[in-house]
């Protein structure tokens, strides 16, 4: 910390914002910094949480290949149980229900009988397999040319750039279209791959403006002078800190993943029968919404909740890697701040003064 | 400037030919127009195969098919769609014409409200408003838009119609709806306890008597402006308009655009008498639009005084507004007739005009607006999210700079100080991304487009890959792709326009 200024001096309200965020950083290393302000981020914690659920729910309950889950059915046809095969979930007695109960079905079944909520969680199972495969696929390959393109400039990058043009020409949920016919068909794990295959042109262009920035920084100039080969540089030196863009890129890519997924399987281009995906459920399920409304509410809460949840952890991310990013601290913190700084130097400053500092919180 | 057009143009083309190229190996990669024959049971299998090897040339090279489609398309004979032997040309012409009324007002529209809550947003960073936006536009983010497309399917037109048949609103739920309408208003103005209590109470008055005036009209079931709510309405956006873009206390732009509205309403009887004597069409309307707007302008002039510009400004938007409300009561006085004659069900849930509907114009501009609501709706809702956060983050950025301190340290008024300074610098990075954004709408019309079964160019693409006709798809993919580099070109001049430190021709 500088010299201590007096609170009216005319930024007294940035230094002091500075000292809270630097009393709050002392000490820690870039991990736990990013790790802290990731976990003060309410609603990323809260998306966070709610994936965690998800994922959990959608992978135990009917197993995943050879294991057994814990749920009774499997999604096959059934005896319809209730008129309609409506949902056995009821809710609480608070809530206007006839008491808390799962029952059988807790999510209905549709016209043959199928378990409503067996079949969502393959299908969640399906959708969230597809969303990180695309989201690994395209990271890897966004992050190999752009990264290539930022360091080597030149001819290199001219025609990468170029390439990536050309794949934002065409909306991707048209491309999709045509790579989904050409893969769906076949299984998931291909179809995800394929898809992840043209998203990776925003990650691209990202990663090679960090990089066309961080070469020219004089860390770069101070590894080359001692020697460093290209590699080490680019993995050591470079991408170390290009990680966050690149993190928060890929988040918030993956969350428009899963809604192209769900998109394409509802056209018809995406996941083909016999395996489930929430898309494909709704697709299914649509015409049946005046008279079977469960069998489109929940794959569609489904697809809603995880999209949401990966975008608030997104907006978690950016804001724990931004260094820009400046938390106002609130009314008291400034206060109490002001009032031990005014302890600890002993100076004596005009009665008026915490008026003052009020008032410049207000207004900044 | 004209050697960056070239330049740009020229690569632009080279970009459209390989992407073209590309998309054309991946589409006959991915469609079988064989696939049919092959299950089929027919004694004479292998003759029908031949044949259909024979009429699209399917031995040839798929490079050399690639170029022989090229040459045809560009010399003008997009080929034909051969499952049902339907030209392209007519399929695509017709096509374009409904994709570009939807996504034309989709993009007005939420860029409208998506710039204006953006802004006022940013301006209350940090307030219960601003969290309240922000929550919502990370939930529409990340809505499915089939999904939004089939719940307003339901609710919006299956739900409203049903509304109207008997269009009665119990008080208390016009009560709640006006007890959330002006919390939201004084969520939306903030400012001391005081003016928060006015503010709500204000909201709670013009919600509740709005609603109670629909109500007790019977305006669900005849909706009709009239000469009474034009003028109403019109010296509302007289005051509003004004006070956004000259202020209140300049008394000539407000006397200037008020009398533009007086003008307006003065005009409503003769022009009914117009509108019965000619034969519209949307060419002369437009004109009309113009004739209106260049005399609100003249009216501005007219007031005069030391800043005209201002003056004739406020007044040439305001008469674009009481033009518009005149031409939406028109159309609205068919509405009776039209909805009978769809049996009171007068929201459609699929197609971009009724069949065999006739009548005059207005009832064909009634008919298609209808058919529109819906899928605009639901483009809407999504793009919304995306330019609210734009222009969010954008509105932040500029209020943040030293030139705005500067500009509040000489002592000009808040408005000036946030329209001037502010609201149009926000503008810049929005012009890059518009344009861009437009493409991703057009791939969002695919969606849209199939869920309410507008033939549009979506839908043309989604039939014509499921039939495995590659001549329909290849032209809508090579007139995106145009598009797609057209805006690109025009994001940069725009750019360039609206920022002068941005020079083309370095």
């Amino acid at each position: 910390m500088t010299t201590p200024t007096a609170p009216d001096a005319p930024d007294s309200t940035g230094t002091l914002e500075n000292a809270i965020e630097l009393k709050e950083v002392a000490g820690l290393s870039q991990g736990q910094i990013v790790r802290r302000r990731f976990f003060r981020h309410k609603g990323a914690l809260v998306g966070l949480a709610a994936l965690g659920f998800i994922v959990l729910l959608a992978f135990t309950s009917v197993g995943v290949g050879p294991i057994d889950g814990w749920w009774k059915h499997a999604g096959s046809p059934g005896p319809v149980l209730n008129p309609g095969g409506a949902p056995t979930l009821s809710m609480p007695t608070w809530l206007g229900g006839t008491g808390f109960a799962l029952g059988e079905h807790p999510f209905g079944q549709d016209e043959i009988g199928r378990d409503m909520f067996a079949r969502v969680m393959l299908g969640t199972q399906t959708s969230i397999k597809v969303m990180v495969i695309i989201g690994l696929v395209a990271c890897l390959v966004g992050v190999t040319i752009g990264s290539l393109a930022g360091f080597y400039r030149g001819r290199l990058e001219m025609i990468l750039m170029r390439t990536t043009d050309l794949f934002i020409t065409i909306p991707t949920i048209v491309i999709g279209a045509v790579i989904g016919k050409l893969s769906g068909g076949v299984n998931s794990t291909l179809f995800a791959v394929a898809l992840g295959l043209i998203l990776w042109t925003s990650l691209a262009r990202l990663v090679r403006g960090e990089f066309l920035s961080l070469r020219e920084r004089e860390f770069v100039d101070a590894a080359r002078v001692a020697g460093a080969s290209d590699r080490r540089i680019i993995f050591k030196h470079i991408l170390p800190n290009a990680i966050g863009v690149i993190i928060v890129a890929t988040t918030l890519l993956m969350s428009s993943a899963i809604l192209l997924e769900t998109a394409l399987s509802y056209l018809g281009f995406g996941i083909q029968p016999p395996e489930v995906s929430l898309g494909r459920l709704i697709s299914e399920y649509q015409s049946a919404f005046a008279t079977r409304p469960w069998l489109f509410w929940w794959p569609g809460l489904f697809i809603v909740s995880i999209a949401l949840s990966v975008n608030f952890i997104g907006d978690g991310l950016r804001d724990a890697f931004d260094p820009r990013q400046k938390r106002i601290p609130s009314q008291r913190k400034m206060e109490k701040s002001l009032d031990q700084r005014v302890t600890s130097t002993l100076g004596s400053y005009p009665p008026g003064s915490p008026t003052n500092i009020r008032d410049a919180g207000n207004g900044a | 400037m004209l050697s960056f057009l070239t330049r740009r143009v020229l690569a632009g083309l080279a970009t459209l030919f390989a992407a073209i190229f590309l998309m054309f190996l991946l589409v006959d990669r991915s469609i079988d127009p064989l696939a049919d024959l092959r299950e089929s049971t027919a004694s004479n299998k292998q003759q029908l195969i031949d044949q259909r090897i024979e009429l699209l040339n399917l031995d040839t090279n798929v490079v050399l098919r690639f170029f022989h489609w090229l040459g045809n398309f560009v010399t003008g004979d997009p080929g034909v769609a051969w499952r049902t032997g339907q030209e392209v040309g007519p399929m695509i012409s017709h096509a374009i014409g409904s994709t570009l009324q939807l996504v034309t007002a989709a993009t007005l529209l939420s860029l409208l409200l998506g710039v204006t809550i953006g802004i006022v947003s940013a301006l209350r960073q940090y307030s219960s408003f601003d969290y309240l936006i922000i929550f919502l536009s990370f939930l529409l983010y990340s809505l499915p838009s089939f999904w939004i497309a089939v719940l307003l399917k339901q609710w919006g037109a299956i739900g409203f119609n049903d509304f109207l048949r008997d269009p009665v609103l119990s008080w208390v739920v016009i009560t709640v709806i006006a007890l959330l309408g002006g919390l939201l208003w004084m969520l939306a103005v903030g400012g001391s306890v005081r003016r928060r209590v006015q503010t709500f109470a204000l909201g709670l008055a013009a919600t509740f008597a709005m609603l109670a005036y629909l109500q007790l009209t019977d305006w669900w079931s005849d909706p009709q402006l009239g000469p009474i709510l034009v003028l109403v309405l019109g010296a509302a956006a007289a005051f509003a308009i004004t006070g956004v873009s000259a202020g209140l206390r300049n008394r000539r732009a407000l006397f200037a655009s008020l009398s533009t509205v007086a003008l307006g309403v003065a005009l409503y009887f003769p022009v009914q008498g117009l509108f019965d004597e000619i034969v519209e069409s949307h060419l002369l309307i437009a004109g009309m639009g113009v004739v209106a707007v260049a005399s609100g302008v003249l009216i501005g002039f007219l007031f005069g005084g030391p800043d005209r510009g201002v003056s004739m400004r406020s007044a040439g938007i305001t008469a674009l507004v009481v033009a518009t409300l005149v031409f939406v009561d028109q159309v609205l006085q068919v509405w009776v007739p039209y909805s009978n004659a769809l049996g009171g069900r007068p929201i459609p849930t699929f197609g971009d005009r009724t069949p065999n509907l006739g009548g005059n114009y207005w009832v064909q501009v009634l008919d298609a607006s209808t058919h529109l609501i819906l899928p605009t709706l639901t483009l809407i809702l999504v793009a919304f999210a995306a330019y609210t956060r734009y222009s969010r983050s954008s509105m932040l950025e500029v209020m943040n700079q030293d030139y705005i301190r500067t500009a509040r340290a000489k002592g000009l008024p808040e408005r000036v100080v946030v329209v001037r300074h502010g609201f149009r610098n926000t503008l810049i990075p929005l012009a890059t991304i518009v344009p861009i954004d437009v493409i991703t709408l057009i791939g969002g019309a695919v969606i849209t487009e199939a869920v309410f079964a507008r033939p549009g160019m979506g839908s043309l693409f989604i039939n014509a890959l499921r039939g495995a006709e590659i001549e329909p798809v290849m032209a809508y993919l090579f007139i995106t792709a145009s598009f797609a580099i057209i805006a690109s070109i025009v994001a940069d001049i725009i750019y360039a326009i609206v920022d002068p430190r941005i020079r083309l021709d370095a």
